[in-house]
């Protein structure tokens, strides 16, 4: 199949105090046009797994040591560092939280598009130009032409944002992963860059890998969601079922700890999920989460495998095993 | 009599483009007991605001009563009388601890300013730990030994030492993971419950904001544009800007974010410099008209319990209509 195939991919971090585990077993697919939310607190290894994707990992310490990275056919976890110069920023392209340290400060928003075009594209001076002038105003940037000769610290966040999003898609990339794009920016301009994703995405049919700990975000953007606790993928499924009906008691935990409003409002408390995410150093033998879960009997000292309890709806979690999905939701 | 009132309060910065008014005209009260919420985006003046309450930047115009008494002008000795009274919790619980310093130096901070004995901190010290749920040997380590929650627990115990009237929370849980969120959160509640303090509550997160605040005040370009009961404000907005930043918050529940309709405001803020004249959204409103850049809407009565509003028409009819629409197909 075309589009992003994640398959059992692991990540190990190389270090004094032993060899950590940041990512074990990762498999994820996001066919063209589609997007998955990659969901998770600090620390649980969501922008560990785009990093790897993108083979942009810093090694050492980390290293890719098990699973590929299929993009329409080709292996990139395999690829030769020179062979995935290509690939980046032309059939993959990323943007980050932090859209004003993400580009560079000391060169124009045009020299930074350009350059894009000159290398993948092969444009001359003139053509890349022109392009990049198309390509700000796709993404909504108002009197493009004159902006293209401004530097970075001239534009708000939110602008600069469009600016990362437009290197990103210079070369129309069949995936992009965005990690935390609007985190930094405030609700108005979020919303702004949440529909240049989608309509963005409907026009060039890329497949978007989104990575966010806000399940607001989710909610709005995503088909399929994946969410990791501890370096692995705990529960996935269509973004309906994974919301309606929580099946790990982690996604069950962030959900209830949303303020969601609506209902609940002033003086209803919050669901917390007791202690906070373990480091890779201690990570309990077993299922990762069992410390925190008030769900966690004699069998979670074992690592739990993820089992499809519904079709397309994966989980790994001993006590979600044959509890039908309505049940579940009723105990969240 | 409210804990704190404000009147007209204005808070000028000189810069090399001209005076910015960060924060104009604004009024406010909160009772003991009771939270205060306050919204709106980045450069709106709310974090301003509190400041000024705290008396950490010079007020102005206007006058800021704390218990009845004129704070607005106090110096020196009689300032740093009323200053336990009022304390704060800051957004990064990184940067708001020094790292150079042990948690119980730090929780005891405010308490040996104030001259208690050595003891008396000692005590002091371990009662509020044990009240934010830190471990017992959490005074002889060093703030890089703990969570970002647990740090921002250290932040909210240190706020908390000399038993404050009022606590300026900016941003408390905005740099948080959502579980963790959560429990801060919770306790912060706790807190108003067992102690009857009151909080200002400063957010960009309405959803956090909505799940605190007992009422609302709605800030953009240093004016309020909207306050009164949370529920009011949240459940029937007057303002378009109230409209819009409800509409552009994102819903954690999918089949909702599909029905509804979105107001994506177009544009950014205007530069508080050289804001626009009349109503200072107009830029960016979808529905201003030509009276919007003539004259500044002033704050009136709208339909919402204690509710006011700086517009010169109204939408609450409106917004109504769309809310009930979208709220309608999830149920």
């Amino acid at each position: 199949m075309s589009g992003l195939e994640v398959r059992g991919l692991s990540v190990a971090l190389f270090t004094r105090a032993g060899v950590l585990p940041a990512l074990s077993g990762v498999s994820l697919r996001v066919p063209p046009g589609r997007t998955l939310a990659l969901v998770g607190e600090s620390g649980c290894g969501k922008s560990m797994t785009a990093l790897a994707i993108m083979r942009l990992l810093p090694e050492p310490p980390a290293r890719i040591v098990a699973g590929q990275v299929m993009l329409d056919g080709v292996d990139l976890a395999a690829l030769p560092e020179r062979r995935m110069l290509a690939v980046r920023g032309k059939a993959v392209s990323m943007i980050f939280q932090d859209p004003m340290s993400s580009l560079n400060p000391v060169a124009t928003v045009g020299e930074q598009i350009v350059e894009v075009l000159r290398r993948h594209e092969g444009l001359g001076g003139r053509a890349a130009r022109q392009r990049a002038v198309e390509l700000l105003e796709l993404v909504g940037i108002p009197d493009a032409a004159a902006r293209l000769d401004e530097y970075p610290h001239r534009l708000s966040g939110g602008m600069c944002q469009r600016v990362m999003i437009a290197i990103a898609i210079a070369c129309r990339p069949a995936l992009l992963v965005a990690d935390e794009p609007t985190t930094a920016l405030d609700v108005t301009v979020q919303a702004q860059i949440l529909e240049l994703l989608q309509r963005l995405q409907a026009e060039t049919g890329m497949a978007l890998l989104l990575i966010t700990h806000d399940l607001g975000v989710v909610a709005e953007m995503a088909d399929e969601v994946a969410v990791m606790y501890a370096g692995r993928i705990v529960e996935q499924g269509p973004v309906d079922a994974v919301f309606d009906a929580p099946l790990h008691p982690y996604t069950r935990g962030l959900i209830g700890a949303t303020p969601s409003g609506g209902t609940a409002g002033r003086h209803a408390r919050l669901a917390d999920i007791p202690g906070s995410v373990p480091g890779l150093a201690e990570l309990p033998a077993g299922c990762a989460f069992a410390p925190r879960c008030p769900l966690a009997f004699g069998a979670c000292g074992a690592q739990p495998a993820l089992l499809a309890q519904a079709p397309g709806h994966v989980v790994a979690c001993f006590a979600a095993e044959g509890v039908p999905a309505d049940a579940a939701a009723a105990g969240a | 009599m409210p804990l704190l009132q404000a009147h007209s309060l204005g808070v000028h910065f000189a810069t090399p483009r001209g005076l910015l008014r960060a924060v104009a005209g604004v009024s406010l009260a909160i009772e003991a007991g009771e939270t205060l919420g306050l919204v709106g985006e980045s450069g709106c003046g709310k974090s301003t605001l509190g400041r000024a309450i705290m008396r950490l930047v010079p007020i102005a115009e206007g006058t800021l009563l704390l218990e009845g008494q004129d704070i607005t002008r106090l110096e020196g000795a009689s300032l740093k009388q009323v200053r336990p009274k009022v304390q704060m919790v800051f957004q990064d619980p990184v940067s708001s601890l020094n790292p150079r310093r042990r948690v119980g130096s730090l929780v005891g901070q405010p308490l040996s300013v104030a001259g208690w004995s050595r003891r008396d901190i000692a005590d002091r010290v371990a009662e509020l730990l044990a009240q934010v749920s830190l471990p017992r040997d959490a005074a002889e380590r060093f703030p890089h030994e703990f969570s970002g929650g647990q740090r921002q627990r250290i932040g909210i115990a240190r706020a908390l030492a000399l038993s404050p009237k009022l606590v300026i929370c900016d941003e408390p849980v905005s740099a948080l993971d959502v579980s963790v969120r959560a429990q801060v959160i919770n306790l912060l509640k706790d807190f108003q419950d067992r102690l009857g303090v009151g909080y200002l509550f400063i957010s960009h997160d309405l959803s956090v904001v909505e799940n605190v605040a007992d009422r609302l005040m709605v800030m953009y370009l240093g004016r309020v544009v909207e306050q009164g009961a949370a529920e009011a404000v949240l459940r029937r907005p007057a303002h378009p800007y109230t409209h819009a930043l409800l509409s552009a918050a994102p819903v954690a529940n999918p089949r909702l974010a599909r029905a509804r309709q979105r107001v994506v405001l177009q544009g950014e803020l205007p530069s508080p410099v050289n804001p626009p004249s009349g109503c200072p959204f107009r830029t960016r409103c979808p529905f201003a008209e030509a009276r919007c850049a003539a004259e500044v809407p002033l704050l009136r009565p709208a339909p919402g319990d204690g509710q006011l509003v700086a517009c010169h028409f109204d939408f609450t009819e409106r917004f109504a209509a769309a809310a009930d629409a979208a709220t309608g197909v999830s149920a």
